[in-house]
């Protein structure tokens, strides 16, 4: 892979590409322009007299140029599980996928709940130089779900939201003084709704095939109970709520009524949810044990549904680095989650060629809608907005291979899955940190 | 039923809060506590108004100002002045507590001064005695003498109450202080806001007639009086904030955030102070605009003022009924 961090100074002309802002609608014939770290000019006829004198000339070959993807919900495992991922293989995963800015959950070791792990994340995602790094701070401190972190330092700090991570807040009066005083700055929580105590020892989904395959479960109640408490929280603090990785059907209905009731709750889910079901468990693949499980194809469609009517407002990696040795042991005692930036795009574009969104519809959720969420400047083709960019061809198939991963861990659900969508080229600030074919 | 009080001034029996008293009847008390303030600065400050008199302190919450203060307030008047402190047992409460009011009520006192940790409890106790009760702060709902000494120390120096803007700051959730604080000054034509972490602020506090910030820079600006209340940290059940590190960077009172506030601004703490908590020493200690002793002061005088108007109220014990 050729990263040429160098290549910073100048100005770089992309042509020939078809232009997609879903952030203004955007999507035409035409050219963009970056100087520095900045995009310096867009638009539909860009360059139709010429590219100017000492320009890079970047031709697109006609595909897709957009905004490079944001993703705000990765796990990390630096610091303290490097063994299962870095910043540095993380973020070679990131731009392979064409994400060009990550959120990081804060259950690192240490749990980012101060200041000082905010700063050392940061840090070392500066000297890695690949994705552009971000974190939430936890909500609560070592993500115990009982005393409050100090959010407003940790925002000053720099984290971006606050969350306890993979596990929800089981204690409502904790969430209730979170929300509250996190609207006191007026910062918003996220949380992954599951009542722990229904999930406790819980491998799969409950139904039929978990029953079949004799594996202890974890009911669709789990994930309802906890939406609909939190959006009674919400409704009774005034505070600001984003919920993570909604995987059933009922979860998506109650915020979709939430919404309506005109009430500050934001959602979004990852492809698993609306690309496989509790079926792509089959025999034990713990590569298919996923937090929150897979669940039926009832609840896959509905997710699919809340993607089209704009209920769920974003779509995440939910990258989940797990080793070997986490995941190749017998299915219930196995480690949950997957890795998907490498896979983020070709699985959401499956959206688009099954025909339920087009293909800017796919990006905004990819790109500027969660950007809005958590008030980033990312995910637009903007002049002066950074030069955070992605080349890809909607309609190029390939197969995942786990084997091929970039990251560390090749924890896949979707191995072996053939898939659309192809991440040709990633520029971040400017420079070409991806090329696709240029791969050692 | 008691008999009809002597003052029309102030017909009240009790005072068990500020809520309801009308700004003629806290003029009255202001104006009252004015002449004591000048008696207590005197080398003999004691007079015989209420000789005779039995005023009993029962405090059901430890306290050292306001004890003080009352026991103070009661000498200097000539009364005989008894103080209890009463250990609560927490299980049966409301049962000891009217026990000791109809034991105590039986020794003829002329006024009580309560103080307990829950919220109407002396409203409760004052239904079965039939001396005077005066609310020395019950729970987290009034404390009224302590109102009027700070409205009487707002007064002092800048001549009115009218129109002032008063910013109440910090933990008002679970303040009895706050609460009487903006009864009195919403009465007196003050504007009120109160500045707080949201976990803090009372819900539906707007009602109570003030304009509720979340930041101190902007709830200070332009205010005239800046406010502090204690972070109650014995009252709270569960966390209502990440740390004191973090709960004085963005709400404790230091000269960078009193920089919005007037430059005149008086600086208020109705006491015991947490240092490097709600207010930073050097706020609190300097007298060019802190008035915190001061209110300290005061609050004798208006203590004096009360136990005067309602032991006028009281008639004999013989006179009594209940």
């Amino acid at each position: 892979m050729s990263l040429k961090r160098n290549e910073r100074s100048g100005r770089v002309a992309y042509v020939n590409a078809r232009l997609i802002d879903p952030a203004t609608g955007l999507d035409g014939r035409g050219g963009l322009l970056t100087e520095g770290e900045a995009i310096a000019d867009v638009g539909i006829g860009l360059f139709a007299q010429g590219v100017p004198e000492g320009v890079i000339v970047v031709d697109c070959g006609g595909q897709c140029l957009a905004p490079g993807l944001v993703d705000i919900r990765v796990q990390l495992r630096e610091p303290g599980n490097e063994h299962k991922g870095t910043i540095a293989s993380t973020g070679r995963s990131a731009i392979a996928g064409g994400v060009t800015s990550l959120v990081s959950l804060p259950d690192t070791k240490p749990v980012i709940d101060d200041m000082s792990v905010v700063e050392f994340v940061a840090r070392r995602a500066r000297l890695v130089g690949l994705a552009k790094v971000y974190t939430y701070g936890a909500i609560t401190r070592g993500l115990k779900g009982a005393e409050l972190a100090e959010l407003g330092m940790l925002a000053e700090a720099g984290a971006l939201g606050f969350t306890d991570g993979v596990t929800a807040i089981a204690d409502a009066q904790v969430l209730r003084r979170a929300l509250s005083y996190a609207a006191t700055f007026g910062l918003l929580i996220l949380e992954r709704p599951e009542e722990p105590s229904l999930a406790k020892g819980g491998a799969m989904n409950q139904g039929e095939t978990a029953t079949r395959l004799g594996l202890p479960s974890i009911p669709r109640a789990a994930e309802v109970i906890m939406v609909e408490r939190d959006i009674r929280l919400v409704e009774m603090t005034g505070g600001r709520l984003h919920l993570m990785n909604l995987s059933t059907a009922e979860a998506v209905e109650a915020v979709r009524r939430a919404k309506k009731r005109g009430i500050e709750i934001t959602c979004d889910t990852a492809p698993p949810y609306f690309a496989l079901n509790e079926i792509a468990v089959g025999d034990y693949r713990t590569f298919a044990k996923l937090s929150p499980p897979l669940r039926s194809e009832d609840d896959r469609q509905a997710v699919v549904a809340g993607l089209a009517d704009g209920t769920i407002d974003a779509i995440t990696s939910d990258d989940m680095p797990q080793d070997e040795d986490a995941k190749r042991q017998p299915f219930a005692q196995a480690a949950f989650g997957g890795v998907g930036l490498e896979t983020l795009l070709a699985v959401s574009l499956e959206l688009y060629h099954n025909g339920h969104l087009t293909v800017p519809n796919v990006l905004r959720l990819l790109t500027a809608a969660p950007s809005n969420l958590l008030g980033l400047t990312a995910g637009r083709l903007a002049k002066g907005a950074p030069a955070d960019l992605v080349v890809f061809d909607p309609d190029r198939a390939w197969k995942v291979d786990a084997d091929l991963l970039l990251s560390k861990s090749k924890n896949t659900p979707f191995d072996g899955r053939p898939v659309q969508g192809r991440v040709l080229r990633t520029v971040v600030d400017g420079r070409a940190v991806f090329e696709l074919g240029s791969m050692a | 039923m008691s008999k009809a009080p002597k003052s029309t001034a102030f017909p009240h029996r009790h005072l068990l809060g500020i809520e309801g008293l009308s700004p003629d009847e806290i003029s009255l008390l202001l104006d009252r506590s004015e002449k004591y303030v000048e008696q207590n600065r005197k080398a003999d400050k004691k007079q015989a108004t209420l000789r005779g008199r039995t005023i009993i302190n029962l405090f059901f919450e430890p306290s050292t100002r306001t004890q003080t203060s009352f026991e103070l307030a009661g000498k200097r008047l000539g009364a005989d002045v008894i103080n209890m402190s009463v250990a609560t047992s927490s299980v049966r409460k409301g049962e000891t507590l009217i026990d000791t009011a109809m034991t105590l009520n039986a020794m003829h006192p002329d006024v009580l001064a309560v103080r307990h940790p829950d919220s109407g409890a002396i409203k409760l106790l004052s239904d079965k005695v039939n001396c005077a009760v005066i609310n020395g702060g019950d729970g987290t709902h009034e404390h009224p003498t302590q109102a009027l000494l700070d409205a009487l120390t707002i007064r002092r120096r800048k001549g009115r109450l009218e129109g002032l803007l008063v910013a109440i700051c910090g933990d008002v959730l679970h303040s009895r202080v706050a609460r009487s604080n903006i009864h009195l000054l919403n009465t007196m034509g003050a504007r009120v806001r109160v500045i707080a972490p949201r976990t803090l602020v009372p819900s539906s506090i707007e009602r109570l007639g003030v304009e509720v910030f979340h930041d101190m820079r902007a709830g200070l600006q332009d205010c005239d009086i800046v406010m502090m209340l204690r972070l109650q940290s014995e009252r709270m059940q569960g966390n209502f904030f990440p740390s004191v590190r973090e709960y004085f960077h963005f709400f404790g009172l230091d000269y960078e955030k009193l920089a919005a506030a007037k430059p005149d601004a008086l600086i208020m703490h109705p006491g015991p102070m947490n240092r490097g908590v709600e207010i930073d020493s050097l706020v609190a200690d300097d007298f060019g605009r802190s008035v915190i002793r001061e209110q300290v002061e005061i609050g004798v005088a208006v203590r004096m003022a009360v136990l005067e108007i309602l032991s006028a109220n009281i008639p004999p014990p013989a006179d009594r009924n209940l």
